[in-house]
């Protein structure tokens, strides 16, 4: 990623920390219930929803 | 609100360890053991069934401890001991009061009515349906009542745990991110959702059915929304063992993640993708389109499958990191040679990562290939590869962690240290040959849940390879070697708990169970770029090279198969 | 370590060792690769699963089935009587699955084409074809549609492979291909 690593061995970087904003993929991944929202409609739609139309469109047959 | 919760401090790890949660975390992993016992028995009946020689239970028998056999270790025996684990990665690892007790406890009760209600059904005799209880084959409606009781306890019990989160949040009992471990809790507990969320979808009207409300239940509908349930209640067990094995390594040898962002980012795909598995049981059904089929039984471009990968090299680089900081550098392997292969908490974890991979994770995504499913669904093969996942990787991995449970948490010391220390080994090589001998009958044509393979009772006759007949024997061959260490397991915890010194406060210093200032041997910084790490390149190769070839050699198989269309 | 907040506030922009780069990198593009095989094989390969199938009355199927093997029966087998019906290549076939047998027994010409079709009478079962190990799912109320090409003579058992209640290892069925 390029970046240089902030707070070193994480002695005494305390003043560097607090000028950085937290990276966005950070904030997700310490949101547990956006996580939570994300790991249920992802299935959800692409498994549960999208396998139960393809069932339901199943012709009839003769 | 309520006056302040009693704990008390660690004096091996200085974590808080509240009142309840110990309570929980002990009432939880008890029960959860003695569904390991009941249905690890019904498995060696089953396996003694299968061995044609000894062809042990009558048909009807078999069919109900197979049953048995599927409920009680793959829902009951692996869930309970979840909840213990989120339990701990909430509330031990944050320092943190556990929200809501009552509900915590209100979920235990649910749960252990649901199971023994389901297990009772069961024991009758009008529900030998398989764990899978297919519709429009019928149990009787006690039997989905206790699965649907088990299930609600089970979702509260996931929600204490993300009410948890918010308390110690709130309260703020740790600083920055929550621990890598209590991440992998937190997945667990995600894809817990969601599976118990289908199994509700799909239970709850079976049971009205079962009670004459509903007409009639779509078979392949039914199927698809069971599966949602069914396999995702076993991502809950990789999220959770992978979890573990991050603990043990870091309790053990104070290894540390070698990055917290290349290992939380596998979790997300976790998260985002492996519950789409699931399609793998339909890939030879009526009517669903190749798309759906691809797509989801790839989880997506394979994505989930990169987060185990990346999971699959990022352990043992940690344990190797750990261990060349401690010295021993030799070679490329000295740090595996000298790592504590005596520690039974140690030996399960490397064994479970080892046959995860190899054993389940590889034959996983072949037989959830779209056309290699052809040659493999319910044939032994099925059975063969989830042995390798769920009980040489979780089942595994879960006794291991009990290693360092029973000392912190029940404050005991470990009976009988040499049973102990052989324990994983012998439980892991019965395990193995389980799986390996159940997938060589399936390549052979031999079908899973079936009493009789030489069809003595068919009106017509058909011989299977006689090779067969030799996998089945050393399957059961290798069920007794796993029994066996099973039974050493629930032997060593049982007399622990009960007959076992009670472990002093400054045992930490004279007998340490996990490595002391475990983070300081290591250095503080988070990636370990400074240091080579050759083992871990060397063994992840050694298992990319063998995925890639078994993968091709089953492509190989199906091109010989005839031509479909 | 794992069990404790990372000592990094900032962790996600720590860069990665190498080895971390590149077998997420190998990882993926294996995983791209599985993905794109299976897709390489609808295209070019000669075993996929049709997606043909009706929903069928499972009276209704089973007369077609019935009528099918009225036509073309040329002798019978087993405890039972099975029929073993030879049907002209190229053409629908139909067997179906009930507690507990596979009805009725095929006869077929080797490196001839058939329009297999499969339903269940009753629960669900496995048509496992068998020492070939072909293994589909078959449903009640679901008629699916496979075409089908023998390319060895021989006698192959159809073994269910869905657990369908106390019968079901006595559940067999039979396909024989013939030379000419």
């Amino acid at each position: 990623m390029g970046e240089a690593p902030l707070g070193g061995e994480g002695v005494d970087g305390q003043s560097e920390d607090d000028d950085q904003r937290i990276h966005p993929m950070q904030s997700l991944l310490d949101n547990p219930f956006l996580l939570l929202f994300i790991g249920v409609a992802v299935p959800a739609v692409l498994y549960t929803i999208w396998g139960v139309m393809e069932v339901a469109s199943i012709p009839i047959g003769q | 609100m309520v006056a302040k919760e009693k704990f008390r401090v660690c004096p091996d790890t200085g974590f808080k360890v509240f009142q309840h949660t110990e309570n929980l975390i002990k009432a939880n992993a008890v029960v959860a053991v003695v569904f390991l016992l009941i249905g690890g028995l019904f498995g060696l009946l089953v396996a003694l069934t299968r061995w044609q020689a000894i062809h042990l239970l009558p048909a009807d028998l078999f069919y109900l401890a197979l049953t048995a056999h599927g409920a009680d270790v793959l829902l009951f025996w692996i869930i309970f001991f979840e909840v213990a684990v989120l339990y701990f990665a909430g509330s031990v690892l944050l320092n943190v009061r556990i929200a809501a007790p009552r509900f915590a406890w209100g979920a235990f009760i649910l749960m252990l009515v649901g199971a023994l209600m389901a297990n009772v059904a069961v024991l009758q005799g009008e529900s030998s349906v398989m764990f899978t209880s297919y519709v429009p084959m019928q149990a009787a409606p006690h039997f989905y009542l206790g699965l649907i009781l088990f299930a609600v306890g089970a979702l509260v019990a996931m929600f204490v745990f993300f009410g948890t989160l918010v308390v110690a949040k709130q309260e703020k009992t740790y600083e920055g991110s929550i621990p890598l471990v209590t991440f992998g809790g937190v997945v667990a507990a995600i894809i817990a959702v969601y599976t118990i969320a289908s199994g509700a979808i799909i239970l709850i009207p079976t049971l009205l059915w079962s009670l004459g409300y509903i007409a009639e239940i779509d078979s392949v509908m039914y199927k698809l929304v069971w599966w949602g349930m069914g396999h995702s209640s076993q991502q809950i067990n990789v999220a959770a063992q992978v979890s573990i094995w991050y603990a043990i390594a870091a309790m053990v040898l104070g290894a540390k993640p070698l990055s917290e962002k290349v290992s939380r980012g596998a979790f997300l795909l976790y998260i985002l993708f492996l519950q789409l598995a699931s399609a793998h049981h339909l890939l030879v059904e009526p009517g669903i389109s190749s798309e759906w089929k691809v797509f989801n039984t790839s989880y997506a471009l394979y994505l989930a499958v990169l987060g185990s990968m990346i999971h699959g090299m990022s352990i043992p680089g940690a344990v190797e990191a750990a261990q060349r900081r401690r010295g021993y550098t030799q070679g490329m392997f000295g740090w595996l040679r000298k790592a504590p292969w005596g520690n039974p908490a140690f030996s399960g974890m490397a064994m479970s990562v080892l046959l995860f991979g190899i054993l389940g994770g590889i034959t996983g995504v072949v037989l959830g290939t779209e056309q290699l499913n052809l040659i493999m669904h319910n044939t032994l093969y099925v059975p063969g590869h989830f042995h390798g996942t769920v009980v040489a990787g979780t089942t595994l991995a879960f006794m291991a962690i009990t290693y360092l449970v029973v000392p912190l948490i029940f404050r005991k010391e470990i009976i009988w240290p040499r049973i102990a220390q052989w324990q994983p080994y012998l439980f892991g090589l019965g395990v193995a040959g389980i799986s390996v001998f159940m997938m060589g009958a399936g390549t052979l044509g031999v079908s899973r849940r079936h009493w009789d393979m030489t069809f003595s009772d068919a009106a017509l006759n058909f011989d299977v390879p006689p090779a067969a007949f030799l996998m089945m024997g050393l399957n059961g061959i290798s069920a007794v070697i796993a029994s066996i260490g099973g039974v050493m397991f629930i032997l060593v915890i049982v007399a622990t708990l009960l007959f076992g010194k009670d472990r002093a406060e400054d045992a930490c210093k004279t007998n340490p169970v996990i490595l002391p200032d475990g983070g300081a041997v290591v250095a503080t910084s988070g990636s370990e770029g400074v240091l080579k790490l050759p083992g871990t390149i060397a063994l992840v190769s050694v298992f990319f090279l063998a995925f890639v070839l078994y993968y091709f050699v089953n492509w190989k198989y199906l091109s010989e198969v005839w031509p479909l269309s | 370590m794992a069990l404790t907040p990372p000592e990094n506030k900032h962790w996600w922009r720590e860069p990665l060792h190498r080895m971390e780069i590149g077998w997420i990198t190998i990882a993926f593009l294996w995983g791209l690769m599985m993905f794109g095989v299976m897709i390489y094989w609808h295209i070019n390969g000669e075993q996929n699963l049709s997606n043909e199938a009706y929903r069928v009355d499972p009276e209704t199927y089973g007369e077609k089935v019935e009528a099918f093997a009225e036509k073309y029966t040329v002798r019978t087998e087993g405890k039972n009587d099975t029929p073993v019906v030879k049907p002209p290549p190229g053409s629908d076939v139909y067997m179906l699955g009930r507690l507990w047998e596979w009805w009725p027994i095929l006869e077929l010409k080797k490196d001839q084409t058939y329009r297999l079709h499969l339903s269940s009478m009753d629960w669900q079962h496995g048509w496992s074809l068998q020492p070939t190990n072909i293994n589909i799912q078959v449903h009640p109320k679901y008629e699916m549609v496979m075409t089908l090409k023998p390319t060895k003579s021989g006698e192959f058992g159809v073994v269910c492979n869905e657990f369908c209640g106390v019968g079901h290892h006595t559940m067999l069925g039979k396909i024989y291909v013939v030379d000419k």
